[in-house]
């Protein structure tokens, strides 16, 4: 009995702190790559035209002819997934690059220089997190016609500024005040070299996955927009709308709603599953704001 | 708060005014007439400036007068009155779903964290952190509406709590359902991953050789400080699912807010738009503030910091 309870009172969470990220993890990142590439020479790869409908072959099972089969209007399935990561993969990144490239300097300048120029930009910051962000994308998007890749990029990646700042400002506030950075000054570095060599590498690993949550979030976001008829327009395919024009043929054609989900949830799964095991890889404990 | 609020209010009402299409257009459609669209404006005040046209409508919310919708011409004040408890039942629903399932079994893992049940728990709840509430949802539809039979409320079905309480609950299955597996992944996390650092305080290890029975320890001694992390999340995370149960809602035609907006948006209802846009506002900053407030009760030691 009581060895079990000094047992349990040792017993500790394993620290993954493994030296290698393991084979589970370069799958991930093989499979990413595969989506990537794919979408990026969609035009050069021998497959069926995404808009064309075949009428001979509608709702038609997965064949050597059409792999994932075809949906109501007899377009290939494996072609329109194929095609659709485009949209959610540029979305994704797009929205991403544009809230890093405004929100992340921002945040690593505030949070170095402190200061008044902190606490005012922090504060209306904080004003615009409180407002929630999918509300003030549904409306904008729904009222900007006409529609394109273009303007929803646009939309999304204002409105993840101020995330990425709050992100960037806690993780470059635990360490601006870290030793190094204070001998670095010490040392007369100019700000500009202090940031670039000794704070950028240090939050690197937070900012990286930071970044590939984002990527699934906006994709999910892209996705949930498509649904509500706000994301690019029919015919032009891309995963949230696929899985919405399947509802139609829901418990017919199962293919529609089965395949472009799968790779959705494959791909939101990677990259969580990337960004959660660099985390822990770094050992970057999520600070708390 | 009144701060965030009043910035709020400022952010919905501007917001529309910064998109282009014009509310007078949508009104007067064909009889688009340059001397009938001034008229018009003057009669909706647009022609004022626009700090005058802000004022006239916060003050208009403050007092009570929402006014008619000038598409439907339905009262503004009374539909989203309507809509509301819709809402608030759906997300009582899913978190009352969430936190009775997600509680006992963070516990559990977190008494043997990597064991076999915290295993399966962890690699299942982040496959599901991965799935879109939208694919959740359909799939709900197509296994239990087609494979079983299973007949699935929609908007002209869709009765209220006091007409007939069973039929109100049974259209709100599959959005609680849907809306609880997101919030049950996180819960299940944030509470597993500090129950497991509050195990290896000292005050756990003393109540373990003192001889307290491991369930009164588990409630008593490690539920109570690492509830706070919880309360912490569900407070963001409703705010969320106010925000961003749009698309269940719009899915599943259960006429709460999100779907109201929604309708609102394709018949260019601007009015309405406003309004939902900031009742929702204020409610997630209410939301937030209420959860902060509770963190605070439940560990003084946070507000003091």
């Amino acid at each position: 009995m009581s060895d079990q309870i000094i047992e349990q009172a040792m017993l500790r969470p394993a620290p993954e702190k493994g030296k290698s990220l393991g084979p589970l993890f370069w799958t991930c990142v093989g499979w990413l790559a595969l989506n990537v590439l794919a979408a990026i020479f969609a035009n050069v790869l021998p497959l069926h035209d995404p808009l064309f409908g075949d009428f001979n072959a509608i709702n038609a099972g997965p064949s050597m002819h059409h792999l994932f089969g075809t949906d109501d209007l007899g377009r290939d399935i494996f072609s329109r997934v194929v095609y659709g990561s485009r949209i959610s993969i540029a979305v994704g990144v797009g929205s991403i690059v544009i809230g890093f490239a405004v929100g992340a300097p921002l945040g690593m300048l505030a949070a170095y220089r402190r200061g008044r120029f902190d606490s005012i930009l922090t504060n209306f910051m904080y004003i615009l997190l409180a407002f929630p962000a999918i509300v003030a994308v549904i409306a904008v998007l729904s009222f900007w016609t006409p529609r394109s890749m273009f303007k929803i990029i646009v939309v999304i990646g204002l409105a993840s500024i101020p995330i990425v700042y709050r992100v960037i400002r806690t993780a470059t506030l635990a360490v601006a005040s870290k030793d190094y950075v204070v001998a670095a000054k010490v040392q007369g570095a100019t700000d500009r070299r202090i940031m670039m060599k000794e704070l950028l590498p240090n939050i690197a690993p937070i900012g990286i996955s930071f970044v590939l949550i984002g990527i699934a979030t906006v994709v999910t976001l892209e996705g949930a927009l498509a649904f509500l008829g706000l994301s690019v327009n029919p015919p032009t395919p891309s995963w949230g709308n696929m899985i919405n024009e399947a509802r139609t043929v829901l418990g017919q054609n199962n293919g529609l709603v089965f395949f472009p989900s799968l790779f959705l949830c494959l791909f939101l799964l990677c990259l969580n599953f990337i960004g959660d095991r660099l985390r822990s890889h770094y050992d970057v404990t999520e600070v708390k704001l | 708060m009144v701060g965030i609020v009043f910035v709020i209010s400022i952010g919905s009402f501007y917001l529309l005014h910064l998109l282009p299409g014009d509310p007078a257009s949508v009104i007067l459609g064909l009889g688009n007439t340059p001397a009938a669209r001034a008229a018009l404006y003057h009669q909706l005040g647009l022609d004022k400036p626009f700090v005058e046209q802000y004022f006239i409508w916060i003050w208009h919310i403050i007092s009570g007068q929402w006014g008619n919708s000038f598409i439907s011409q339905t009262s503004l004040a009374s539909t989203i009155r309507a809509a509301l408890p819709i809402d608030l039942e759906l997300i009582g629903l899913s978190q009352i779903l969430s936190f009775a399932i997600a509680i006992p079994l963070a516990m559990r893992s977190a008494r043997k964290p990597d064991g076999v049940l915290d295993r399966i728990l962890g690699a299942g709840s982040f496959t599901m952190l991965s799935i879109p509430p939208f694919i959740i949802i359909v799939l709900l539809v197509l296994l239990v509406s087609i494979k079983w039979g299973i007949p699935n409320t929609g908007v002209a079905t869709y009765v209220s709590w006091t007409t007939n309480w069973v039929a109100n609950l049974e259209s709100l299955v599959l959005p609680s359902i849907t809306l609880a597996i997101g919030s049950f992944v996180i819960y299940y996390r944030v509470l597993r991953s500090d129950m497991i650092a509050t195990l290896q305080e000292e005050f756990i290890t003393m109540a373990r050789s003192k001889g307290i029975s491991q369930r009164r320890i588990m409630w008593r001694h490690a539920f109570r400080p690492s509830s706070v992390a919880l309360l912490g999340t569900a407070g963001v995370n409703i705010g969320g699912l106010l925000a961003g149960g749009f698309v269940v809602e719009y899915l599943l035609q259960i006429p709460g807010l999100g779907y109201t907006l929604i309708a609102a948006i394709n018949t260019s209802d601007y009015l309405l738009v406003q309004d939902i846009v900031l009742v929702v506002s204020v409610g997630v900053v209410a939301i937030n503030f209420l959860f902060d407030f509770a963190v605070n009760m439940i560990d003084p030691r946070i507000s003091r910091e």
